[in-house]
């Protein structure tokens, strides 16, 4: 074999090797245009992990999603002060929902560090996808096992 | 295949072939940095963007500048003409109230005109094949001259059923509230109406700052219509009618103008007052969506029920942030030259496989990790590849780009992040003599070379995060099992 093929085959192996699917957990809309993605469970991720896990982890990332989306007297009061200065102040400080999505930042590498990457799987933050999916990447499991 | 010592010549050879066809960028990043893009520069709608992507505007801005043109020049006739009249017989107060809303005006004008609506960006094309799939599914198959029915998807909200319609330019089911702007080729969440005089879409992130601008705008067009009346009603008093207008023929503009932007701006800010109080979209307005004449039972899902917290919901609600990333650079898709392990090339295929297995799950699934595959490095990777049975180096090492790939994947927003550290470590800070031309030195030398400056490159991003080194270690330990 020459050079050139072997470096092929390697390429085709290198391909193989790493993802196998591409799970998209969409929005659900049902309470309006918040925020929010489906618990529903993907049938793909059955032999990965455990079920109760992932929904958890939507969970989480949905009330992180509605606390920053949230209505309440901390956002009025950000809301009325940002007006009055003429929308200068977020020159100096962040808008709540960038603090929150920082914190959803940090809560999506926590999981792909502590539970997804060793099962094989790498969360998306959905903020890279215009908040429409998670998208979770399966890669192929090399483990002799198998 | 075997890769023997005993062909470091034809190696050398292949080498030198490879740098010779290296793509434009490796030459380019040894000459000098390239420059990356923004990703506003690579953005698929019909949008301007001026200071490299802090602005961003329609295409068509013409009258954008003819509202601004409007606005500066009678209330800059007002400042001029008016206000020294008035300060001194009325009072001082009134020039200040009317810089004050004036530079209220413009600020909203700018922060409408300039900032994003709320563009969706388009879907990845692994999302669109996701989606076709799902779609196809749903359909079932269809024989020849069948035609697809709309794709549609329903969704319950609040206890009424709304139809998420497919955008074909975008690929994306779009959100409840959101339309696609074809004048700008964007979806937009909550789109409100596309506003010429604004030159920009009105959408959910600057839908407040448009409401803010045609409500002061109304006040200080009544303002200066009123003074400016008051003004020649005054003078009148004094000279007569006809002489006041010869000594302030400024006025007679300034009326004129106020006169006929009161009736529509002041009615557009009533209008708009309205459908914030029921929290609707002018879009949905006009469509007559939650209307009770199209169903009995029709309301709107979206409304908090009240008139006050349908208010501060659309003013004073938290300002949710740009989905576009327009400042960020594009990592474009560039494969890592890995320096790797070990003696006998049997073993380094199947290592080199491993570790590739180990490090490529925290890469993106575009980028190209070793192996010859993929531009602009393919010169590289072969170069890499062959001489590593020839020059061991740390096994640690291969671990190490996943690792700075992955601390960078997640750290930037971007769909096709790539370490673009990676991008210029090997062209640039391989010593010179072994840069583009590799065939002064023996392959095993440049190697060691090679293997000298990867880590120092890659480590650097690596040190910033070792979390990601723990969980690249993970995925070795699973793969090498």
């Amino acid at each position: 074999m020459s050079l050139e093929e072997w470096t092929h085959s390697l390429q085709d192996m290198r391909q193989q090797a790493a993802i196998a699917a591409k799970v998209f957990i969409q929005r659900d809309y049902t309470n309006g245009t918040v925020c929010q993605f489906q618990t529903k469970f993907p049938s793909e991720l059955e032999t990965r992990i455990d079920k109760q896990q992932f929904e958890e982890t939507v969970r989480t990332l949905n009330n992180l999603y509605a606390e920053a989306e949230k209505l309440g007297g901390s956002s009025y009061l950000e809301g009325c002060l940002a007006c009055l200065t003429a929308y200068t102040i977020f020159l100096c400080m962040e808008t709540h929902y960038e603090k929150v999505l920082k914190k959803i930042a940090k809560f999506i590498q926590e999981q792909n560090d502590k539970i997804y990457a060793p099962r094989g799987l790498l969360l998306t933050d959905p903020i890279e996808r215009g908040l429409r999916v998670v998208e979770v990447t399966i890669f192929e499991d090399r483990s002799l096992g198998r | 295949m075997y890769l023997g010592l005993d062909e470091p010549v034809r190696e050398c050879q292949y080498n030198q072939i490879c740098t010779r066809n290296s793509l434009p960028m490796e030459t380019l990043g040894h000459k000098k940095k390239k420059i990356p893009r923004r990703k506003w520069q690579v953005f698929p709608g019909r949008n301007r963007f001026y200071c490299n992507g802090r602005v961003m505007m329609a295409r068509q801005t013409g009258v954008f500048y003819l509202t601004l043109v409007l606005i500066m020049v009678t209330s800059g006739l007002f400042f001029a003409f008016d206000c020294p009249f008035l300060a001194s017989n009325l009072t001082p107060a009134i020039p200040v109230i009317g810089g004050v809303l004036f530079f209220f005006v413009l600020g909203m004008l700018f922060r409408a005109s300039f900032s994003d609506p709320g563009v969706l960006p388009r879907a990845t094309p692994d999302e669109a094949a996701d989606l076709e799939r799902q779609i196809g599914a749903a359909n079932g198959p269809s024989g020849p001259g069948y035609r697809p029915p709309p794709r549609t998807r329903e969704v319950v909200i609040n206890g009424q059923t709304v139809k998420l319609k497919y955008c074909f330019t975008c690929k994306i089911f779009r959100p409840p509230r959101a339309s696609h702007c074809s004048l700008c080729d964007n979806c937009v969440e909550r789109f409100d109406h596309h506003c010429p005089w604004v030159g920009n879409c009105v959408g959910k992130r600057n839908y407040r700052f448009f409401y803010l601008f045609i409500l002061s705008l109304s006040f200080l067009t009544v303002f200066i219509f009123a003074f400016v009346i008051t003004h020649v009603i005054l003078r009148s008093n004094r000279t007569g009618f006809l002489s006041a207008l010869k000594d302030s023929p400024a006025s007679v503009l300034e009326v004129l103008v106020c006169f006929f932007s009161v009736w529509s701006i002041v009615g557009l800010s009533g209008f708009h007052t309205y459908l914030i109080s029921s929290n609707q979209t002018t879009n949905e307005d006009i469509k007559g969506s939650w209307s009770n004449k199209r169903a009995k039972d029709n309301y709107n899902p979206y409304s908090y029920g009240n008139i006050l917290t349908n208010c501060c919901a659309a003013l004073c609600g938290p300002l949710p942030p740009s989905l576009i990333d327009r400042r960020g650079f594009i990592q474009s898709d560039t494969p890592q030259p890995v320096s790797h392990s070990n003696g006998s090339s049997m073993y380094a295929s199947t290592q080199l496989h491993t570790h590739m297995a180990a490090a490529t799950p925290l890469l993106h699934s575009n980028s190209v990790m070793i192996g010859g595959g993929g531009p602009p490095f393919p010169g590289k990777s072969s170069l890499v590849v062959p001489c590593a049975s020839l020059a061991p180096s740390q096994p640690s090492l291969p671990s190490m780009p996943g690792l700075s790939c992955a601390g960078d994947m997640l750290t930037l927003r971007d769909p096709d992040t790539h370490c673009h550290h990676h991008h210029f470590a090997s062209p640039e800070e391989t010593p010179s003599p072994s840069g583009p031309m590799p065939l002064t030195l023996p392959c095993a030398a440049h190697m060691t070379h090679g293997g000298h400056i990867h880590p120092a490159q890659l480590y650097d991003p690596a040190s910033q995060d070792s979390l990601h080194e723990d969980s690249v270690r993970g995925l070795v330990k699973l793969s090498s099992v």
